[in-house]
């Protein structure tokens, strides 16, 4: 009954023909096609607006540091020598830290609010969690100051480093000082703030999936367990895919509540305990005081590289999903 | 008639005062002020997006090529920086030496009981523990001040780091704000950060005292504020622009520093030139009196009297 | 052997359940913790003069946010206006009539767009809409808003409408409805429930954002009447009061994050209660 085809052209072609575009003509559905066409561009329109202006903003900046700008760890306002590099790095691994932190997170709990809890709970809990959402960049940075730096500096941190910093190989990611502050600490609370996307998205995504699913598991003899994490979770895989971007975009340009709990020090550290810091924190921190054309080109330039980066982690992350398309999932 | 200004953050809260005094008494002038930074102040002059700006460095000499009308700075209040830390079995003041909080900042003093901090506080039983330095994450005023301080007073720190609102910072974490810097500190033992007077007052933290340029170990208080600026006012240049940072004097707190309000010299609307050279001749004269309220020193009076005369460049 | 396969499959299913809903429990866990902070900190600051009055110099009683919350919701009315419906039917276009290229490019440019830092995306706002006039204006804060607003709406719109059975859609053309009739008629109140969670989380999202509205609404301690005067907004005055030194700016910048939330809420009640009735979205 379904067909592998994706919008409602390609499962009942139109009809070729005049009479047929008179038809449509007619009924709208050209006219629609048009607008809903220009709406769609629009984004196109707005994106490249966009990096056209990072793109001549940043001549200066490109013009003297030229490809070396990715690889160069020194940030210097005073003799004007910038490099992108320590940014690159601790974007990378905020992101990566929180998206390992908020997926199993968020989808377990999505899980639970769509399968298992009764409809009205799973209902009011949705509410609270999408407020989540609008609780504003600075109030969670000051609870990351708070209460997330002392935890990690005097509990998890120690914790962590007599456990896992003793395992070999991903032991050298958790030795070393720990201030408290740190790529670890950002990482958490990044995933607090990009958790909510990924459970009101998952949710009512695994909502959407056809109750035949689940009984034709169950009636296979599956666990309750089985039946989703077999059945269910992979029908609604794109649109969970969906919200990890949602999230991961959030975590690559998230500002104010990072820079609170980073340490702010462009550095490259193995250690997820070091201080580091991001591009998006970087920019938000020092732009409104920058003076000087090449110091603001930087900046800018700055916003194009991660805008490059957003572009390669979301390539890498639809290559993926592609790679481990197995079947079983909703048809697209 | 609305004027927008924008510009330096510390000074936001006296400036909202005076601003908001100043509209009750003249209810059809508002004056709109948001602390943006001085940066984004000085570029939204250049754009020509607000009135007026408001700077806690002055402008420098390539800034101001920058502008097609010659800006004017008018100082309007006095702030301070001051050394914060975290030092377990040591609740006195601190003294520090120039060469001390140098060091201490370039990464080449790194324990505590180093006998540059050492031989300045006979007294206190300093633990050999390392010193975690807290420096701003953000580009500010603050900062710009301390690392004044700095190289005046370290020609390695001039040299390998320099003064501004962002530096390249040897070592050090970096906290968001006073209240990411104070926050770090007092979670951290054995740190050291710098943050402004006002915060240190208003929120009871402790602070230590700084060698002045008269060798004497100064607190600082809004006395010693005013007291710098009187030492420098002698030689203040005829646009105010100068650093009162190292000033002479035996009271003089030597990481003491102005903010200005950056004014276009030609207004072209009359109205608001009016409302701006009132405002400014009520800032120097009544307006000064809410300062200490809010833990700001006074603008000494040669410095007054000579912005006094100044506010007639503005054409 | 198969009873041994069948005891780990049963205590799987346990466990993992189990762990879902302590995965649930504590993420809501955080929002209480968050929420507790705030009251905690912040409801000494809320009486009726916060809601009424405008902003006061610090340490002097009888100040407010009225201009503020105003403000907020200016704003979000305009980023409402202006990128929701971009990106609804942007979405339907994806979803409904897109060629498989052209809906993967933007597709990939709505993800790109999103992850484009808020300070970003108001420079942006500020060179096209506050340069060229000299002056900051509630418009160009909106702008920078719906930009941020319509990559989530779009993208979420999509990935609703796509999870619409086919069979609704055959269904309706079968019957011999046009296929705009078809996406406005069936389609899209099928998928209605989920285009509005994303409609909801976008605009939660731009409520709380102070970086986009720096260089664009600027932001007033007067009221800004119209659209194109500076315009006070929560997050600006939360930023503004959480880092300056005074106690009564802290307690009054929590009070503000509540009152914040609290704006969050009531729309999203009030939508839900307007809009889903009947209910809509849930395959049967």
């Amino acid at each position: 009954m379904s067909s592998t085809a994706t919008t409602i052209e390609q499962a009942v072609p139109p009809k070729a023909g005049p009479r047929a575009f008179a038809k449509r003509l007619r009924d709208g559905d050209e006219i629609a096609h048009l607008i809903t066409l220009l709406f769609a561009a629009s984004i196109l329109l707005i994106t490249s607006l966009l990096v056209y202006e990072l793109w001549v903003n940043s001549k200066q900046s490109r013009a003297a540091f030229g490809w070396g700008f990715f690889t160069k760890v020194v940030w210097d306002p005073i003799s004007g020598d910038f490099g992108a590099a320590p940014f690159i790095y601790g974007t990378l691994v905020t992101a990566v830290v929180s998206l390992a932190i908020a997926l199993p997170l968020g989808l377990a709990a999505a899980i639970f609010l769509a399968e298992l809890a009764p409809r009205q709970l799973s209902d009011g809990i949705a509410f609270l969690i999408d407020l989540l959402a609008a609780v504003p960049s600075v109030i969670y940075g000051l609870l990351g100051i708070f209460i997330v730096v002392p935890l990690m500096r005097t509990t998890v941190g120690p914790l962590l480093i007599h456990t896992v910093g003793n395992v070999p190989g991903i032991g050298k990611f958790f030795k070393g000082p720990n201030y408290g502050v740190g790529f670890l600490t950002a990482g958490v609370v990044l995933a607090i703030m990009i958790v909510p996307f990924i459970i009101s998205v998952s949710r009512e995504v695994l909502l959407t999936v056809p109750r035949e699913q689940r009984e034709a598991a169950l009636g296979l003899g599956a666990t309750r367990w089985e039946a989703t994490w077999k059945v269910v979770v992979p029908w609604a895989r794109t649109g969970i895919m969906g919200s990890v971007f949602l999230a991961l975009a959030r975590a690559l340009g998230e500002t104010m509540a990072v820079t609170m709990v980073i340490g702010n020090d462009p550095k490259i550290a193995a250690s997820l305990f070091a201080p580091g810091y991001t591009i998006a924190a970087v920019i938000a921190n020092e732009f409104s005081e920058a003076t000087g054309d090449l110091y603001l080109a930087a900046l800018i330039e700055l916003g194009l590289v991660l805008f490059l980066m957003t572009f390669i982690l979301n390539g890498l992350a639809r290559i993926l999903i592609v790679a481990t398309e197995r079947g079983g999932g909703h048809p697209s | 008639m609305l004027l927008n200004a924008a510009g330096a953050t510390f000074p936001y809260p006296i400036y909202s005062k005076w601003f908001d005094v100043y509209h009750t008494a003249h209810s059809n002038i508002q004056i709109n002020y948001q602390s943006i930074g001085s940066g984004g102040g000085i570029r939204q002059l250049q754009g020509g997006t607000v009135d007026f700006g408001a700077s806690d460095m002055p402008l420098t000499d390539e800034q101001i090529a920058g502008f097609k009308v010659k800006i004017l700075h008018f100082p309007t209040v006095l702030g301070a920086v001051v050394p914060t830390y975290n030092v377990s079995g040591v609740s006195t003041d601190l003294n520090f030496t120039q060469k001390a909080l140098a060091g201490i900042y370039l990464g080449t003093i790194t324990k505590w009981n180093d006998p540059e901090i050492a031989k300045a506080n006979p007294g206190a039983k300093l633990p050999g523990d390392d010193i975690v330095v807290v420096h701003r994450s953000e580009g500010s005023g603050t900062s710009f001040i301390w690392t004044d301080f700095l190289s005046k007073v370290s020609d390695d720190w001039k040299n390998k780091v320099g003064k501004g609102a962002s530096v390249n910072w040897p070592v050090g974490l970096g906290g968001k704000g006073n209240e990411g810097v104070t926050g770090l500190v007092k979670q951290t033992p054995g740190s050291i950060g710098y943050v402004e007077l006002i915060y240190a007052l208003q929120n009871n933290i402790p602070f230590g005292k700084v060698q002045n340029a008269a060798g004497k170990f100064v607190k600082a208080d809004l006395a010693g504020v005013t007291a710098a600026a009187a030492g420098a006012a002698n030689a203040m240049p005829d646009d105010f622009r100068v650093s009162i940072t190292n000033s002479p004097g035996a009271a003089a707190y030597p990481i003491s520093s102005f903010t200005w309000l950056l004014i276009p010299s030609q207004i072209s609307d009359p109205a608001k030139r009016d409302a701006i050279k009132g405002f400014l001749t009520w800032m120097l004269a009544d307006g000064q009196g809410y300062n200490e309220g809010l833990s700001y020193a006074k603008l000494p009076k040669p410095v007054v009297d000579k912005e006094k005369k100044a506010i007639a460049m503005i054409q | 052997m198969k009873r041994v396969l069948l005891i780990w499959r049963k205590s799987l299913n346990i466990v993992m359940l189990t762990l879902t809903g302590v995965a649930a429990f504590a993420v809501v866990s955080v929002l209480f913790l968050i929420l507790g902070y705030l009251i905690f900190n912040g409801w000494r600051s809320l009486n009726w003069d916060f809601f009424t009055q405008l902003p006061k110099p610090v340490g002097e009683a009888g100040g407010g946010m009225a201009n503020a919350i105003v403000g907020s919701l200016k704003l979000l009315f305009l980023a409402a206006i202006l990128g929701l419906p971009i990106g609804l039917i942007g979405g339907v276009y994806l979803a409904e009539f897109g060629g498989k290229t052209f809906a993967f490019i933007t597709r990939y440019t709505a993800d790109l767009l999103n992850g484009v830092p808020s300070i970003v995306i108001g420079i942006f706002a500020y060179a096209l809409f506050v340069l060229p006039v000299k002056h900051f204006s509630a418009f160009s804060g909106g702008v920078a808003l719906a930009i941020m607003v319509i990559p989530i709406t779009l993208r979420s719109t999509e990935e609703f409408l796509r999870a619409v059975p086919n069979s609704l859609r055959e269904g309706a053309m079968a019957l011999g409805a046009s296929k705009w009739k078809t996406i406005a008629t069936v389609i899209l109140p099928a998928a209605r429930g989920g285009i509005i969670t994303g409609m909801l989380l976008a605009l939660a999202r731009v409520a709380g954002e102070t970086a986009p509205l720096l260089f664009t609404a600027f932001g007033n301690r007067f009221w800004s009447p119209g659209w194109s005067q500076p315009i006070a907004s929560l997050p600006r005055m939360i930023y503004d009061y959480a880092i300056a030194p005074y106690d009564d700016w802290h307690r009054q910048a929590w009070a503000a994050g509540l009152v914040l939330l609290g704006l969050v809420l009531i729309a999203n009640i009030g939508t839900r209660l307007v809009l889903s009735r009947g209910g809509g979205g849930r395959s049967a």
